[in-house]
């Protein structure tokens, strides 16, 4: 069938040399070392967003700041916004999906193994295209290195007249490579998903985590093509001198905006789904209550995965749409926060009433619901046309979609690394230190992109280099590049506890958390094969059933 | 236990991901119809030539049918006159379309850079003619690994999922087609 099987003879991993053990790496096809992979590369260039942002609220911290030059600000949030979305948020939740999928539906590795090797290596190469563009990219012109045309590229400040030498090429092509990867991989997902399942698992008794990976596999199927579709129209008009969006010969910027976001408005949700997936299976196990609402909760995914797909354009009310098309994308963003809310009540409905254990995945999980909310509130004010129309473009989109990605998102990742950590290594991470890293982590968010609410009503707009003095903007700005600082010593904290407990961390055994899915099932960490023997499942929480014979689940599972 | 085949959820998958790259250019090709200021127009596209080249591309889903039934069936030698056939169609569409595009260059001096109808036209049937280019080369593998005796009748479900690629960028073509050569025209 594979290959991946090694042959019984290998010898174990501590005997080999370095260099056999890293060959192992490079070839493998084993769902579970592409997972760690891309989990560590993606956690890689999250330092390096971070380093990017950290120079940006250097010069941002005090009015007419002179620490960089406008041309390398305008690289730095360019950078920052693409490594973030494609560099960060694709690899680990797509990789944190590839290492856990095929475990919890009883798989014993991904459909297609080989094609999922493929979709790491061309995400690698993406990445590396993108942070080549820093030394390869500056053709004759004497002209800017790294892009700088903004994470959206809007048109036609792309074009070949305003974007000379190669850094926009370089982004074309480093995200088209690495959205290759993507598709690779959400076709892998979700064909694991639907014909991988082992006996028993009926879609309806998949952990959530499965119906949300796929629901993303299904939107990044439809979306990153899109996005595929339009960087592919952008290099042809660069190398061959057409004009989609060439506004000098008939072409329309506009184009490329509603292309862009008919691919953006999807990513999002693709950038969040999994987290919602991750916090779904935290927060039932650490409140020791069955999740509520099961059917309520893959019924909202699936609704927000529909609806996803048209809301594209309220990124775009302040360009002059027609009254009815700023109509319908408004009332559709505001249709879509109906399926989200129903997912927070049943986040919250299932702590209610339980033995809630604060370890560190359960605070993270928290605080993504609260953060979550905050940052779904600000979505929802900014669905109402008249309030972008004052504030688009301003710090108070960034401080928005910062609660959304970060608060959410990145606080999921967290949320989920804390909580699989024991299986995937067999060690335990410190949970002094993990409190120590989510109260800092915390309050540096907080600090940092709560005062660019404030700074945005005040009328700071997003992307400048510089502010004058006196226009009131220099206390927010302070201590949003304060909050900077906290939030970096948190992810040094972050670093030192995952370098000292891969050396010492307390043995995890198999099942630290006492949890109810499959994944728990196996050793920690599951041998290159998974199961030793694929389980038969009959119900949506085989773990339970096999603690509490007396009273399974499936006695109460009603049957269609 | 509802368990679909793997091999065909991953091409479903694929074809999907592909329709929505073809979308992308097709909705560009119609939001730009009738917006070239100047030179040519679409009226220079000739009929003739692209309605025979249909015919074969559209032949060759019948032929690739015919190919995989006999594989299916055991008759080996039979499944690759099909498939040889089938590859035959697919290249005459490739020349046919170079043919085409020759014409147009030279005595309509209609490039790709000339306007945006150069823009949209080369660029999506460029990018059909890339998916059948592919196609072939998928069709190609399958016909010399079966010529050197390593395909069996047992690999006929995996030959299937190629013929499904092969009826995919045909029905590509009826709505390329449509919209060059019916709405656009």
């Amino acid at each position: 069938m594979t290959l991946s099987h090694s042959h019984p003879t290998t010898p174990a991993e501590g005997t080999q040399t370095l260099g056999a053990r890293l060959h192992g790496w490079a070839v493998t096809v084993d769902h579970k070392r592409l997972g760690i992979l891309y989990v560590c590369f993606g956690l890689f260039f999250f330092v390096v967003a971070g380093i990017e942002a950290a120079i940006m609220r250097a010069q941002l911290a005090q009015a007419a700041g002179k620490v960089v030059d406008p041309a390398t600000f305008n690289q730095l949030f360019t950078m920052h916004g693409t490594t973030m979305v494609f560099l960060v948020g694709m690899p680990i939740l797509l990789g944190m999906g590839n290492y856990l999928i095929p475990l919890m539906v009883g798989a014993r590795d991904m459909a297609f193994p080989r094609l999922n090797a493929f979709g790491l290596w061309l995400f690698v190469f993406g990445a590396g295209l993108l942070y080549y563009s820093y030394v390869g990219a500056q053709g004759l012109y004497g002209d800017s290195a790294a892009p700088d045309v903004g994470w959206f590229a809007y048109a036609p400040l792309t074009n070949k007249t305003f974007s000379r030498g190669n850094s926009t090429d370089y982004w074309i092509l480093g995200i088209m490579v690495s959205g290759f990867g993507s598709i690779t991989t959400a076709i892998n997902l979700l064909t694991t998903i639907l014909a991988m399942r082992c006996p028993g698992m009926t879609l309806m008794r998949m952990p959530l985590m499965g119906w949300m990976m796929l629901v993303v596999s299904v939107l990044v199927i439809i979306a990153i093509p899109v996005l595929t579709g339009a960087q592919i129209m952008l290099l042809l008009d660069r190398s061959l001198g057409m004009h989609f969006f060439d506004t000098q010969n008939g072409g329309s910027s506009i184009l490329w905006q509603h292309l862009f976001w008919f691919f953006g408005h999807p990513e999002v949700y693709i950038l969040i789904l999994p987290a919602f997936g991750f916090i779904s299976e935290v927060i039932p196990v650490f409140s020791r209550k069955v999740i509520f609402g099961y059917p309520l909760m893959v019924a909202a995914t699936v609704s927000i995965g529909f609806i996803s797909l048209g809301v594209w354009a309220h990124h775009m009310f302040a360009i002059g749409m027609p009254p009815a098309l700023n109509a319908f994308f408004a009332a559709s963003t505001f249709l879509i926060a109906v399926p989200t809310g129903i997912k927070i009540f049943n986040w919250i409905g299932t702590m209610v009433g339980g033995r809630i254990i604060f370890a560190t995945p359960m605070l993270f999980a928290t605080a993504f619901v609260a953060m979550f909310i905050f940052g779904g509130l600000t979505g929802v004010m900014l669905a109402v046309v008249p309030f972008t129309w004052q504030l688009s473009d301003s710090y108070f989109v960034v401080g928005h979609f910062h609660y959304v990605l970060f608060g959410g998102t990145v606080f999921g990742i967290f949320s989920g690394f804390f909580y699989w950590f024991p299986k995937a290594t067999g060690r335990m991470l410190s949970e002094r230190l993990g409190k120590w890293f989510f109260w800092l982590l915390f309050a540096g968010f907080n600090l940092t992109f709560f005062p660019m609410h404030i700074s945005g009503i005040l009328g700071m707009p997003r992307r400048i280099y510089m502010y004058q003095p006196d226009r009131g903007l220099e206390l927010w700005n302070m201590l949003s590049s304060i909050g900077v600082i906290i939030q970096a010593i948190a992810i040094v904290i972050f670093i030192w506890n995952v370098v000292v407990s891969l050396r010492k961390g307390r043995a995890a055994g198999d099942d630290p958390w006492n949890a109810w899915t499959l994944e728990w099932s196996t050793k920690s960490p599951p041998p290159e094969w998974n199961f030793d023997q694929v389980p038969t499942v009959g119900s949506a929480r085989p773990l339970w059933d096999a603690k509490n014979p007396s009273d399974p689940d499936s006695h109460h599972e009603r049957t269609a | 236990m509802w368990r679909p085949s793997r091999g065909k959820v991953g091409m479903i998958c694929l074809i999907a991901a592909e329709s929505c790259i073809f979308l992308t250019f097709v909705v560009a090709y119609l939001f730009y119809i009738g917006k070239s200021a100047t030179g040519p127009q679409p009226a220079v596209l000739g009929l003739g030539l692209v309605i025979v080249n249909s015919i074969a591309l559209f032949s060759s889903s019948f032929t690739v049918v015919a190919a995989v039934r006999a594989l299916q069936r055991g008759q080996q030698s039979v499944c690759w006159r099909w498939l040889a056939a089938t590859i035959c169609l697919g290249a005459f569409f490739v020349c046919g379309t170079g043919f085409e595009w020759n014409g147009l260059m030279h005595e309509h001096t209609l490039y790709p850079s000339t306007n945006l109808f150069g823009t949209t036209f080369y660029s999506l049937v460029g990018l059909h003619l890339f998916h059948v280019i592919v196609g072939l080369m998928l069709l190609s593998t399958v016909l010399v690994l079966g010529l050197t005796g390593c395909v069996k009748s047992r690999h006929a479900h995996a030959f299937d999922l190629v013929s499904w690629y092969w009826h995919f960028v045909d029905a590509v073509w009826v709505v390329v087609f449509v919209t060059v050569y019916v709405i656009g025209r």
